[in-house]
């Protein structure tokens, strides 16, 4: 798993490839958390396009950082996501609550 | 195959169930998941199972038949005191996991059937149709 942090605006971007599953989860988790708690304010964009899989330890991380989002009236989106993986968001329910967009702009849009 | 329950042997295990399962007429989004739910079973294995100790065995089987594919995830870790409870959508020991592993697999697999003993470990078995 390769992990991009970049921040502008009070958008925090964070481009994700590879695998995302028990073995990696660990360390998606501090590189969200250490991002989050340095721009307090910002909301986050996850960028899911460079990920070719996903299991229930990757949607972990991502359900328990929207959980800290939301109490602090912060927002997260999604893009990017392969087919492959939007299907497991879906099955997940994480699509019923977190936005999933199919590009970057389109997420972005929403956080304006 | 046997192998110990470290976590880079959660992607071996895909990497394997995925080139057998690739021999038989599955699509791509079977074939997705037939590895995601190998993944959830193995992960369950280290992370329940052995509590994510190194030194215990898991032992991954797959049996390709003509109308399905099987595979066997069993290991001899601490076992499951209520397999119906851990099959339930919302049930999780740990907050950080969503409790959808036996989701996953139930939802992605044709068959699941769960046998655990308290103390001696958890056999998972699953079964994936093949398309004729």
């Amino acid at each position: 798993m390769n992990l991009k942090v970049k921040h502008y605006g009070n958008t925090l971007k964070v481009s994700v490839s590879g695998e995302l599953d028990m073995k990696v989860a660990e360390r998606f988790r501090q590189v969200l958390d250490r991002g989050l708690e340095q721009h307090p304010d910002s909301n986050l964009l996850l960028d899911l396009s460079g990920v070719s899989f996903i299991d229930s330890s990757g949607l972990g991380v991502i359900l328990g950082r929207y959980k800290k989002l939301i109490k602090d009236g912060r927002v997260m989106v999604i893009s990017g996501a392969r087919p492959v993986v939007e299907r497991i968001l879906e099955l997940s329910g994480i699509m019923k609550i977190i936005g999933v967009y199919p590009t970057e702009s389109d997420a972005l849009s929403q956080l304006s | 195959m046997e192998f110990t329950s470290v976590p880079d042997n959660v992607a071996l295990a895909r990497v394997t169930v995925a080139s057998m399962a690739a021999q038989s007429d599955l699509t791509l989004n079977d074939l997705e998941e037939v590895k995601v739910a190998v993944s959830e079973a193995v992960s369950n294995a280290i992370i329940h199972g052995y509590e994510t100790s190194p030194d215990g065995q898991i032992n991954l089987e797959i049996n390709r038949y003509e109308e399905f594919l099987e595979i066997v995830v069993q290991d001899e870790g601490k076992g499951i005191e209520d397999v119906q409870q851990a099959m339930e959508p919302t049930y999780s020991s740990d907050p950080e996991r969503m409790g959808l592993g036996f989701v996953f697999m139930q939802s992605f697999m044709d068959g699941l059937d769960v046998k655990s003993e308290p103390g001696r470990g958890t056999l998972v078995h699953m079964l994936k149709k093949l398309s004729k």
